[in-house]
């Protein structure tokens, strides 16, 4: 193998820079949550104690984390489902042109960058004049959207960019029906980016803050309990949440990598029998 | 043709519900209060420009638009600078797939985690007691703890970069890996150095990634107001802040004209951008 060049060293070394800078805060906060009962919330550790954590699972210590994490779990849900159905169904649609397609696809890309207070104060205006009133479940639900439905769809496009209608003509050669060829040929073969898709969708919505707080009503979802504990919670019981809920992302995103892995591994042990000859 | 078309439009329904009934009446909605009166109170119907001449004739909103377009331009600077080099690291230095895929993910998984604690897990480090002060003090370097590491410009700054600088390399890397080698090897091969395949071959190529990285990170920082009230500790004023503040004291038509400026120059920037670059066929 050839020698590597200097470069490749000063670049590594900058690269695991930027994991410490990355990794660092993070990791510093894990070891914080373990703080004794005594300690605050900087170094040094006053004791070794799971106290903080005990905190959190008694309901008056804190706010309303749990009903916050019951409502940002079932919005979250929510979020995925239809993030994932809606961007297929839009993804099939751009596969080719149609009246109207340029402006709705500036419409996805206007939805990503227009300023998320826009969006979270036109809602919750909208909702609250027109008297259906402001509901995590309605109003967040759609704020949401708003934000999850652009990262879908530019998903399906770069899947759909690669997708060879090779298969396709296939299925249909041999009298496959449109709905066939879409449930047997052309699912199966999106499902690890519809798996990617489900994932933006769900903790895009489950970290989500700018476009809910003005669009949530009465009750928060678990970021807006957070940021509301920000100004009065003084305690290590906020690290101690914030590892909480970090491990529950991190086991979500290795819940995907493996399925993904595990659908590629199917797909290269019983995926084609080209060339085998008929069994 | 015709068939095709209604196929397209069924499919293409959903999305287009949505964007309608959560993104355009919204937005029309917004503009609409821009052109309200109000009073302490309450506010009401009404055709006036007087919210918009308010604005265009304080200083300080003046300056809080410099200020957001300042820290758009700092924070954009310094996510390129980093992004680039770490998606040219894993692009072209890093030799199996395997560890390229590896590290790819160490750099995106972070993303996936909530903004807010990423942005509480600075107090312990920036704090006046932090780790960062503890160790410059312990050090020698300095008597008294630092003031602006925390709940500053800087630490704004600081977070935005922590944050966001992931949308900078997942584009550059993107765009990266689909350079033809060939094309390396050929600039080599005719005698040019690292430095001028870089300057000359990838920098040029890698454009299309470059803007949309750009076009996020810029999106972003102009309609921030969460991460700068947090790590500002409510000290610093943008834009976004300005808006959310006026909301908190239920002057809506003034939030929404200033949302509305808002609104027009970020879609002004972004338009710009996008002028330079076909998103579509990036993808």
């Amino acid at each position: 193998m050839e020698k590597r060049p200097a470069s490749f060293y000063v670049l590594g070394a900058f690269f695991a820079l930027f994991m410490l800078f990355l990794y660092g805060p993070t990791i510093t906060i894990a070891i914080l949550s373990f703080q004794g009962p005594e300690g605050g919330l900087t170094f040094p550790m006053r004791g070794v104690s799971l106290n903080w954590f005990r905190e959190l699972f008694m309901e008056q210590a804190v706010g309303d984390i749990w009903g916050s994490f019951r409502r940002s779990l079932v919005l979250g849900l929510m979020v995925m489902v239809t993030t994932v159905v809606v961007s297929v169904m839009a993804g099939l649609a751009f596969r080719q042109r149609f009246a109207g397609s340029t402006v709705l696809f500036y419409l996805v890309i206007g939805s990503l960058v227009i300023p998320s207070i826009l969006v979270s104060m036109g809602i919750g205006l909208l909702f609250d004049r027109t008297g259906l009133g402001n509901h995590w479940a309605t109003s967040a639900f759609g704020a949401h959207l708003t934000w999850t439905l652009p990262f879908g769809i530019l998903i399906m496009f770069a899947v759909f960019n690669r997708f060879n209608p090779a298969y396709e003509e296939a299925a249909r050669d041999q009298g496959a029906s449109t709905g066939q060829v879409f449930a047997h040929v052309v699912l199966p073969l999106i499902a690890p980016a519809l798996v990617g898709v489900a994932l933006f969708g769900f903790t895009l919505s489950y970290d989500e803050i700018a476009r809910t707080v003005l669009a949530s009503g009465s009750r928060n979802t678990l970021p807006l309990e957070i940021w509301g504990m920000t100004t009065n919670v003084t305690s290590p019981v906020l690290y101690a949440l914030g590892t909480l809920t970090t491990l529950f992302s991190l086991s979500l995103v290795a819940l995907v990598i493996l399925s993904v892995t595990v659908m590629q591994r199917r797909r290269a042990r019983n995926g084609s029998d080209a060339g085998r000859g008929m069994v | 043709m015709r068939r095709a078309n209604l196929n397209s439009w069924l499919l293409a329904a959903p999305l287009t519900g949505v964007l309608v009934v959560f993104l355009i009446l919204p937005i029309l909605l917004i503009v609409a209060v821009s052109f309200w009166s109000a009073d302490e109170f309450s506010f009401r119907p009404d055709f006036q420009f007087g919210n918009y001449a308010y604005l265009f004739g304080s200083a300080v909103a003046w300056k809080v638009f410099g200020l957001t377009f300042m820290m758009a331009i700092i924070v954009w600077a310094l996510t390129l600078l980093i992004g680039f080099t770490i998606a040219y690291f894993l692009a072209f230095h890093i030799r199996t797939q395997k560890w390229q895929m590896a590290l790819f993910l160490l750099t995106t998984i972070p993303f996936w985690t909530s903004n807010i604690i990423r942005m509480i897990s600075w107090i312990p480090l920036l704090g006046k007691n932090g780790l960062v002060n503890q160790t410059l003090i312990s050090a020698g370097i300095i008597d008294e703890p630092l003031q602006w590491l925390l709940y500053s410009g800087f630490s704004v700054c600081l977070a935005f970069v922590h944050l966001y600088t992931l949308f900078m390399v997942v584009p550059i890397f993107n765009t990266m890996m689909r350079i033809d080698k060939s094309l390396i090897e050929a600039a080599r091969d005719s005698g040019a150095s690292g430095f001028q395949i870089l300057t000359n071959v990838i920098i040029p190529l890698s454009k299309p990634g470059i803007m949309i990285g750009s076009i996020f990170v810029i999106a972003l920082v102009m309609s921030d107001f969460v991460t700068t009230r947090f790590m500002s500790g409510s000290q610093l004023a943008n834009v976004g802040r300005l808006i959310s503040n006026d909301i908190g004291l239920l002057q809506y038509p003034s939030a929404a004209a200033t949302a509305v400026v808002l609104l027009i120059s970020v879609l002004l920037t972004i338009g710009a951008m996008l002028r330079l670059v076909d998103i579509r066929k990036e993808l």
